[in-house]
Protein backbone atom coordinates (compact mmCIF):
# COMPACT_ATOMS: atom_id res chain seq x y z
CA UNK A 1 0.00 0.00 0.00
CA UNK A 2 1.33 3.04 -0.87
CA UNK A 3 2.17 4.87 2.54
CA UNK A 4 0.30 8.45 3.03
CA UNK A 5 1.77 10.64 5.11
CA UNK A 6 -0.18 13.86 6.05
CA UNK A 7 0.90 16.85 8.46
CA UNK A 8 -1.30 19.89 9.79
CA UNK A 9 0.53 22.91 10.58
CA UNK A 10 1.00 26.73 10.76
CA UNK A 11 3.90 28.48 9.59
CA UNK A 12 5.05 29.64 13.41
CA UNK A 13 4.34 27.26 15.41
CA UNK A 14 7.53 25.52 17.51
CA UNK A 15 5.02 22.61 17.90
CA UNK A 16 4.17 21.66 14.22
CA UNK A 17 7.81 22.43 12.73
CA UNK A 18 9.16 19.79 15.45
CA UNK A 19 7.16 16.81 13.92
CA UNK A 20 8.11 18.22 10.11
CA UNK A 21 11.95 18.35 11.68
CA UNK A 22 11.47 14.39 12.64
CA UNK A 23 9.90 13.02 9.49
CA UNK A 24 12.65 14.70 7.44
CA UNK A 25 15.23 13.66 9.86
CA UNK A 26 14.23 10.78 9.09
CA UNK A 27 13.92 11.36 5.08
CA UNK A 28 10.05 10.57 5.07
CA UNK A 29 7.83 11.94 2.56
CA UNK A 30 5.04 14.08 3.42
CA UNK A 31 1.94 16.38 2.75
CA UNK A 32 1.98 19.37 4.53
CA UNK A 33 -1.45 21.00 5.05
CA UNK A 34 -1.03 24.76 6.56
CA UNK A 35 -3.75 25.54 8.65
CA UNK A 36 -5.56 28.93 9.41
CA UNK A 37 -6.26 28.60 13.44
CA UNK A 38 -8.72 31.50 13.24
CA UNK A 39 -10.48 29.51 10.62
CA UNK A 40 -9.81 25.72 11.32
CA UNK A 41 -10.55 23.32 8.55
CA UNK A 42 -13.23 20.36 8.54
CA UNK A 43 -10.30 17.93 8.42
CA UNK A 44 -8.62 19.23 11.51
CA UNK A 45 -11.73 19.54 12.99
CA UNK A 46 -11.97 15.36 12.01
CA UNK A 47 -8.71 14.45 12.58
CA UNK A 48 -8.73 16.23 16.37
CA UNK A 49 -12.03 16.60 17.45
CA UNK A 50 -11.13 16.79 21.34
CA UNK A 51 -8.12 19.35 20.96
CA UNK A 52 -9.04 21.17 17.65
CA UNK A 53 -5.45 22.16 17.67
CA UNK A 54 -2.29 21.64 15.32
CA UNK A 55 -0.12 19.37 15.02
CA UNK A 56 -1.50 16.80 13.81
CA UNK A 57 -0.13 14.18 11.83
CA UNK A 58 -2.04 11.61 9.96
CA UNK A 59 -0.53 8.45 8.61
CA UNK A 60 -2.64 6.04 5.97
CA UNK A 61 -5.69 7.77 7.49
CA UNK A 62 -5.09 6.99 11.10
CA UNK A 63 -4.69 10.46 13.06
CA UNK A 64 -2.19 11.17 15.98
CA UNK A 65 -2.32 14.35 18.17
CA UNK A 66 0.33 16.06 20.23
CA UNK A 67 3.98 16.87 19.23
CA UNK A 68 5.83 14.95 22.47
CA UNK A 69 2.97 12.14 21.10
CA UNK A 70 3.56 12.29 17.53
CA UNK A 71 7.41 12.45 17.34
CA UNK A 72 7.67 9.43 19.76
CA UNK A 73 4.97 7.55 17.29
CA UNK A 74 7.19 8.80 14.40
CA UNK A 75 10.78 6.96 16.11
CA UNK A 76 8.26 4.28 16.59
CA UNK A 77 7.01 3.76 12.93
CA UNK A 78 10.49 4.86 10.76
CA UNK A 79 13.04 2.93 12.44
CA UNK A 80 15.89 4.70 10.74
CA UNK A 81 17.96 7.69 12.49
CA UNK A 82 16.16 6.69 15.56
CA UNK A 83 15.80 10.39 17.94
CA UNK A 84 15.36 8.35 21.10
CA UNK A 85 18.07 6.70 22.73
CA UNK A 86 18.23 2.83 23.18
CA UNK A 87 18.78 2.79 27.01
CA UNK A 88 15.63 2.73 28.99
CA UNK A 89 17.13 5.01 31.56
CA UNK A 90 18.78 7.88 29.01
CA UNK A 91 14.81 7.21 27.29
CA UNK A 92 12.95 8.65 30.65
CA UNK A 93 15.85 11.75 30.89
CA UNK A 94 14.82 12.46 27.21
CA UNK A 95 11.00 12.52 28.23
CA UNK A 96 11.56 14.63 31.10
CA UNK A 97 13.48 16.80 30.19
CA UNK A 98 10.92 17.64 26.67
CA UNK A 99 8.13 17.78 28.98
CA UNK A 100 9.95 20.21 31.26
CA UNK A 101 10.37 22.57 28.16
CA UNK A 102 6.92 22.34 27.27
CA UNK A 103 5.64 22.72 30.61
CA UNK A 104 7.58 25.33 32.47
CA UNK A 105 9.91 26.96 29.65
CA UNK A 106 7.61 28.56 27.37
CA UNK A 107 5.51 30.04 29.47
CA UNK A 108 7.88 31.22 31.58
CA UNK A 109 9.89 32.78 28.37
CA UNK A 110 6.46 34.55 27.05
CA UNK A 111 6.37 36.20 30.56
CA UNK A 112 9.27 37.51 30.39
CA UNK A 113 8.84 39.11 27.17
CA UNK A 114 5.49 39.88 26.82
CA UNK A 115 4.24 39.17 30.48
CA UNK A 116 1.14 40.91 32.24
CA UNK A 117 0.47 44.13 32.25
CA UNK A 118 1.35 45.93 35.87
CA UNK A 119 1.41 49.49 37.24
CA UNK A 120 4.46 51.58 36.83
CA UNK A 121 6.04 50.61 39.80
CA UNK A 122 5.56 47.10 39.93
CA UNK A 123 6.30 46.41 36.36
CA UNK A 124 10.22 46.48 36.97
CA UNK A 125 9.98 43.81 40.10
CA UNK A 126 7.54 41.49 37.71
CA UNK A 127 10.07 42.02 35.09
CA UNK A 128 12.99 41.31 36.69
CA UNK A 129 10.96 38.30 38.76
CA UNK A 130 10.41 36.78 35.03
CA UNK A 131 13.58 37.01 33.65
CA UNK A 132 15.02 35.49 36.96
CA UNK A 133 12.60 32.22 36.00
CA UNK A 134 13.80 32.03 33.01
CA UNK A 135 17.16 32.02 33.33
CA UNK A 136 16.95 29.48 36.38
CA UNK A 137 15.60 27.30 33.85
CA UNK A 138 17.94 27.63 31.18
CA UNK A 139 20.34 27.01 33.68
CA UNK A 140 18.74 23.58 34.08
CA UNK A 141 19.10 22.72 30.52
CA UNK A 142 22.79 24.16 30.58
CA UNK A 143 23.68 21.71 32.72
CA UNK A 144 21.58 19.04 31.74
CA UNK A 145 23.61 19.73 28.09
CA UNK A 146 26.92 19.07 30.20
CA UNK A 147 29.90 18.62 26.63
CA UNK A 148 27.52 17.40 24.54
CA UNK A 149 27.52 18.54 21.27
CA UNK A 150 23.56 18.00 21.10
CA UNK A 151 21.23 16.63 24.16
CA UNK A 152 20.89 13.81 21.76
CA UNK A 153 24.51 13.43 22.09
CA UNK A 154 26.65 13.01 18.62
CA UNK A 155 22.96 13.32 16.22
CA UNK A 156 19.60 15.67 16.95
CA UNK A 157 17.43 13.45 19.10
CA UNK A 158 13.72 14.07 20.66
CA UNK A 159 15.12 16.49 23.08
CA UNK A 160 16.86 18.60 20.84
CA UNK A 161 13.82 18.62 18.58
CA UNK A 162 11.23 19.27 21.21
CA UNK A 163 14.12 21.82 22.28
CA UNK A 164 13.29 23.96 18.95
CA UNK A 165 11.60 26.44 21.03
CA UNK A 166 14.96 27.27 23.12
CA UNK A 167 17.41 27.11 20.05
CA UNK A 168 15.41 29.07 17.65
CA UNK A 169 11.88 30.53 18.57
CA UNK A 170 13.38 32.28 21.78
CA UNK A 171 15.95 33.80 20.09
CA UNK A 172 12.89 35.34 17.72
CA UNK A 173 10.86 36.11 21.05
CA UNK A 174 14.10 38.24 22.06
CA UNK A 175 14.70 40.06 19.08
CA UNK A 176 11.05 40.74 18.90
CA UNK A 177 10.62 42.03 22.81
CA UNK A 178 13.56 43.43 22.96
CA UNK A 179 14.16 41.49 26.35
CA UNK A 180 17.44 39.67 26.74
CA UNK A 181 17.19 35.96 28.05
CA UNK A 182 19.93 33.60 26.35
CA UNK A 183 23.20 35.67 26.93
CA UNK A 184 26.01 33.62 26.11
CA UNK A 185 28.24 34.84 29.05
CA UNK A 186 25.32 33.10 31.39
CA UNK A 187 24.79 30.23 28.84
CA UNK A 188 27.82 29.40 26.82
CA UNK A 189 26.81 25.61 26.62
CA UNK A 190 23.29 26.37 25.46
CA UNK A 191 24.56 28.93 23.02
CA UNK A 192 26.66 26.72 21.55
CA UNK A 193 24.21 24.22 21.17
CA UNK A 194 21.50 26.67 19.53
CA UNK A 195 24.02 27.47 16.83
CA UNK A 196 24.59 23.87 15.84
CA UNK A 197 21.02 23.08 16.10
CA UNK A 198 20.04 25.60 13.69
CA UNK A 199 22.71 24.32 11.28
CA UNK A 200 21.10 20.58 11.01
CA UNK A 201 19.73 20.54 7.30
CA UNK A 202 16.61 18.79 8.52
CA UNK A 203 16.44 21.67 11.10
CA UNK A 204 17.40 24.51 9.01
CA UNK A 205 14.88 23.74 6.20
CA UNK A 206 11.90 23.74 8.76
CA UNK A 207 12.16 26.66 10.55
CA UNK A 208 10.31 29.84 9.56
CA UNK A 209 11.47 32.88 8.31
CA UNK A 210 13.07 34.92 11.58
CA UNK A 211 11.34 38.43 9.78
CA UNK A 212 8.11 37.37 9.36
CA UNK A 213 7.76 35.70 12.48
CA UNK A 214 8.98 38.51 14.20
CA UNK A 215 6.46 40.69 12.56
CA UNK A 216 3.63 38.52 13.37
CA UNK A 217 4.82 38.51 17.26
CA UNK A 218 5.37 42.35 17.56
CA UNK A 219 1.70 42.19 15.62
CA UNK A 220 -0.08 39.85 17.72
CA UNK A 221 1.47 40.63 21.48
CA UNK A 222 2.76 44.23 20.98
CA UNK A 223 6.18 45.76 21.41
CA UNK A 224 7.63 43.62 24.54
CA UNK A 225 8.60 44.22 27.93
CA UNK A 226 12.50 45.15 27.24
CA UNK A 227 13.28 48.28 29.93
CA UNK A 228 12.15 51.31 28.21
CA UNK B 1 15.69 -8.71 41.41
CA UNK B 2 17.10 -7.58 44.46
CA UNK B 3 14.44 -5.23 46.95
CA UNK B 4 16.44 -2.68 47.53
CA UNK B 5 17.55 -1.67 44.31
CA UNK B 6 14.16 -0.42 43.51
CA UNK B 7 13.05 2.41 45.50
CA UNK B 8 9.34 4.08 45.43
CA UNK B 9 9.63 7.40 47.61
CA UNK B 10 5.70 8.67 47.77
CA UNK B 11 2.68 9.83 49.62
CA UNK B 12 -0.09 8.00 50.74
CA UNK B 13 -2.90 10.37 49.52
CA UNK B 14 -1.04 10.53 45.99
CA UNK B 15 -2.86 9.23 43.05
CA UNK B 16 0.52 9.38 41.37
CA UNK B 17 2.43 6.85 43.18
CA UNK B 18 -0.45 5.12 43.76
CA UNK B 19 0.19 4.76 39.81
CA UNK B 20 3.86 3.73 40.15
CA UNK B 21 2.82 1.03 43.09
CA UNK B 22 0.11 -0.11 40.80
CA UNK B 23 2.74 -0.50 37.68
CA UNK B 24 5.24 -2.10 39.99
CA UNK B 25 2.80 -4.50 41.63
CA UNK B 26 1.14 -5.78 38.13
CA UNK B 27 4.64 -6.38 37.23
CA UNK B 28 5.80 -8.45 40.38
CA UNK B 29 8.38 -5.84 41.20
CA UNK B 30 9.80 -5.85 44.53
CA UNK B 31 10.69 -2.50 45.92
CA UNK B 32 11.57 -0.81 48.67
CA UNK B 33 8.63 1.97 49.78
CA UNK B 34 9.35 5.64 51.15
CA UNK B 35 6.85 7.62 52.39
CA UNK B 36 7.62 11.29 52.10
CA UNK B 37 5.92 14.02 54.60
CA UNK B 38 5.39 16.61 52.00
CA UNK B 39 5.48 19.48 54.79
CA UNK B 40 9.15 18.35 55.70
CA UNK B 41 10.29 16.87 52.09
CA UNK B 42 13.66 14.37 52.79
CA UNK B 43 16.68 15.51 52.07
CA UNK B 44 17.14 12.34 49.59
CA UNK B 45 13.79 13.82 47.70
CA UNK B 46 15.51 16.64 47.16
CA UNK B 47 18.72 15.26 46.18
CA UNK B 48 17.01 12.67 43.76
CA UNK B 49 13.99 15.38 42.52
CA UNK B 50 15.47 18.50 42.56
CA UNK B 51 13.89 20.47 39.40
CA UNK B 52 10.30 20.04 40.79
CA UNK B 53 10.74 18.59 44.32
CA UNK B 54 7.78 16.55 44.36
CA UNK B 55 7.02 12.75 44.87
CA UNK B 56 6.96 9.79 42.79
CA UNK B 57 10.33 9.54 42.40
CA UNK B 58 11.41 5.88 41.53
CA UNK B 59 15.20 5.15 42.12
CA UNK B 60 16.49 1.99 40.12
CA UNK B 61 20.26 1.23 40.76
CA UNK B 62 20.58 4.16 42.16
CA UNK B 63 19.34 6.64 39.26
CA UNK B 64 16.31 8.57 40.23
CA UNK B 65 13.26 9.29 37.96
CA UNK B 66 10.57 11.09 38.17
CA UNK B 67 7.47 12.34 36.49
CA UNK B 68 4.43 9.57 37.25
CA UNK B 69 3.76 9.07 33.18
CA UNK B 70 7.64 8.97 32.79
CA UNK B 71 8.29 6.44 35.25
CA UNK B 72 5.00 4.55 33.92
CA UNK B 73 6.97 4.20 30.43
CA UNK B 74 10.30 3.69 31.99
CA UNK B 75 8.92 0.41 34.04
CA UNK B 76 7.08 -0.95 31.08
CA UNK B 77 10.36 -0.80 29.31
CA UNK B 78 12.91 -2.22 31.70
CA UNK B 79 10.45 -5.07 33.05
CA UNK B 80 8.92 -6.48 29.88
CA UNK B 81 6.21 -9.09 31.80
CA UNK B 82 2.38 -8.01 32.18
CA UNK B 83 3.36 -4.91 29.11
CA UNK B 84 1.56 -1.99 29.73
CA UNK B 85 1.75 -0.20 26.42
CA UNK B 86 0.32 -2.44 23.50
CA UNK B 87 3.11 -3.92 20.89
CA UNK B 88 1.71 -1.44 17.72
CA UNK B 89 3.10 2.14 17.31
CA UNK B 90 -0.75 3.68 16.86
CA UNK B 91 -1.74 2.08 19.65
CA UNK B 92 0.79 3.44 22.07
CA UNK B 93 0.21 6.39 20.44
CA UNK B 94 -3.35 6.68 21.34
CA UNK B 95 -2.74 5.44 24.98
CA UNK B 96 0.03 8.02 25.62
CA UNK B 97 -2.94 11.05 23.89
CA UNK B 98 -5.49 9.73 26.30
CA UNK B 99 -3.38 9.15 29.68
CA UNK B 100 -2.24 12.88 29.00
CA UNK B 101 -5.47 14.13 28.52
CA UNK B 102 -6.50 13.12 31.94
CA UNK B 103 -3.12 14.83 33.74
CA UNK B 104 -3.73 18.05 31.94
CA UNK B 105 -7.69 18.40 30.99
CA UNK B 106 -9.58 15.99 33.82
CA UNK B 107 -7.12 16.50 37.03
CA UNK B 108 -7.06 20.01 37.03
CA UNK B 109 -10.89 20.61 36.32
CA UNK B 110 -11.52 17.89 38.83
CA UNK B 111 -9.25 20.47 41.51
CA UNK B 112 -10.69 23.04 40.38
CA UNK B 113 -14.03 21.72 41.33
CA UNK B 114 -12.93 20.68 44.77
CA UNK B 115 -11.21 24.17 45.59
CA UNK B 116 -13.33 26.38 44.03
CA UNK B 117 -16.17 28.08 45.17
CA UNK B 118 -19.49 29.63 43.48
CA UNK B 119 -19.33 30.44 39.79
CA UNK B 120 -15.94 29.54 39.39
CA UNK B 121 -17.12 25.89 40.90
CA UNK B 122 -19.73 25.46 38.54
CA UNK B 123 -17.73 26.09 35.70
CA UNK B 124 -15.13 23.53 37.23
CA UNK B 125 -17.89 21.00 37.53
CA UNK B 126 -18.68 21.47 34.51
CA UNK B 127 -15.31 21.69 32.35
CA UNK B 128 -14.70 18.06 34.61
CA UNK B 129 -18.04 16.52 33.10
CA UNK B 130 -17.45 17.52 30.05
CA UNK B 131 -13.85 16.41 29.83
CA UNK B 132 -14.89 12.85 31.61
CA UNK B 133 -17.47 12.64 29.19
CA UNK B 134 -14.14 13.03 26.39
CA UNK B 135 -11.98 10.77 28.05
CA UNK B 136 -15.29 7.82 28.11
CA UNK B 137 -14.55 7.86 24.06
CA UNK B 138 -11.27 6.98 24.66
CA UNK B 139 -12.59 3.58 25.81
CA UNK B 140 -13.75 3.30 22.08
CA UNK B 141 -16.32 0.57 24.17
CA UNK B 142 -13.98 -1.52 25.95
CA UNK B 143 -13.80 -2.99 29.10
CA UNK B 144 -10.86 -1.19 30.22
CA UNK B 145 -8.47 1.21 27.66
CA UNK B 146 -6.39 -1.89 27.68
CA UNK B 147 -8.97 -4.45 26.29
CA UNK B 148 -9.66 -7.12 28.43
CA UNK B 149 -7.30 -6.35 30.91
CA UNK B 150 -6.04 -3.73 32.03
CA UNK B 151 -2.76 -1.58 30.38
CA UNK B 152 -1.24 1.97 30.42
CA UNK B 153 -4.35 4.63 30.34
CA UNK B 154 -5.95 2.27 33.20
CA UNK B 155 -3.10 2.79 35.40
CA UNK B 156 -2.51 6.15 34.68
CA UNK B 157 -6.09 7.42 34.91
CA UNK B 158 -8.14 4.50 37.12
CA UNK B 159 -7.53 6.51 40.26
CA UNK B 160 -9.46 9.49 38.75
CA UNK B 161 -13.35 7.44 39.26
CA UNK B 162 -12.32 7.14 43.21
CA UNK B 163 -11.56 10.61 43.40
CA UNK B 164 -13.95 12.29 41.91
CA UNK B 165 -16.81 9.98 43.56
CA UNK B 166 -14.83 11.65 46.96
CA UNK B 167 -15.11 15.14 45.59
CA UNK B 168 -18.28 14.69 44.28
CA UNK B 169 -19.72 13.94 47.99
CA UNK B 170 -17.42 16.66 49.50
CA UNK B 171 -18.45 19.37 47.22
CA UNK B 172 -22.40 18.02 47.21
CA UNK B 173 -22.15 17.38 43.28
CA UNK B 174 -21.59 14.79 41.03
CA UNK B 175 -19.28 14.65 39.36
CA UNK B 176 -19.68 11.01 37.18
CA UNK B 177 -22.96 10.36 36.37
CA UNK B 178 -23.92 6.65 35.61
CA UNK B 179 -26.35 8.01 33.17
CA UNK B 180 -24.46 9.95 31.09
CA UNK B 181 -21.51 8.17 31.33
CA UNK B 182 -22.70 4.63 31.62
CA UNK B 183 -19.14 3.59 30.34
CA UNK B 184 -16.76 5.41 31.98
CA UNK B 185 -18.71 4.74 35.38
CA UNK B 186 -18.11 1.21 34.68
CA UNK B 187 -14.63 1.29 34.03
CA UNK B 188 -13.93 3.18 37.09
CA UNK B 189 -16.14 0.35 39.24
CA UNK B 190 -14.61 -2.71 37.25
CA UNK B 191 -10.92 -1.45 37.35
CA UNK B 192 -11.13 -0.45 41.31
CA UNK B 193 -12.58 -3.79 41.76
CA UNK B 194 -9.13 -5.76 40.36
CA UNK B 195 -7.75 -7.50 43.42
CA UNK B 196 -4.13 -5.58 43.00
CA UNK B 197 -5.71 -2.42 42.31
CA UNK B 198 -8.17 -2.72 45.57
CA UNK B 199 -4.93 -3.84 47.65
CA UNK B 200 -2.63 -0.84 46.81
CA UNK B 201 -5.50 1.73 47.11
CA UNK B 202 -4.88 3.87 51.04
CA UNK B 203 -7.40 2.82 53.56
CA UNK B 204 -10.65 4.82 51.91
CA UNK B 205 -12.06 6.23 55.24
CA UNK B 206 -9.02 7.27 55.78
CA UNK B 207 -8.59 9.15 52.32
CA UNK B 208 -12.16 10.60 52.64
CA UNK B 209 -10.99 12.02 55.97
CA UNK B 210 -8.02 13.50 54.47
CA UNK B 211 -9.62 14.86 51.94
CA UNK B 212 -12.45 16.62 53.86
CA UNK B 213 -10.22 18.14 56.15
CA UNK B 214 -8.28 19.35 52.97
CA UNK B 215 -11.75 20.80 51.87
CA UNK B 216 -11.88 22.74 54.84
CA UNK B 217 -8.95 24.79 54.14
CA UNK B 218 -10.83 26.17 50.76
Amino acid sequence: MAEEVLVFGAWGSPFSRRVEMALKLKGIEYKYIEEDLTNKSPSLLKYNPVHKKIPVLVHNGMPVAESLVILEYIDETWKDHPILPKDPYERANARFWAKFIDEKCLSAIFKACWGEEYEHEKAEIEHEKAVKEVSELLQLLENELKEKRYFGGETVGLLDIAANTIGYWLGVFEEASGVELLTREKFPKLCNWANEFVCVTAIKENLPPRDKLIAYLRNRFGAGNASK
Amino acid sequence: MAEDSVKLLGYWVSPYSLKVKWALKLKGIQYQYVEEDLKNKSPMLLQYNPVYKKIPVLVHDDKPLAESLIILEYIDEVWKQNPLLPIDPYERAKARFWAKFADDKCVPALVAAFSKKGEEQERAVKEARENLKILESGLEGKRFFGGETIGFVDIAAGWIGCWAQMTGEIIGIKLIDAETMPLLDSWFQDFLEIPLIKECMPPQDELLEHCKELHTKF
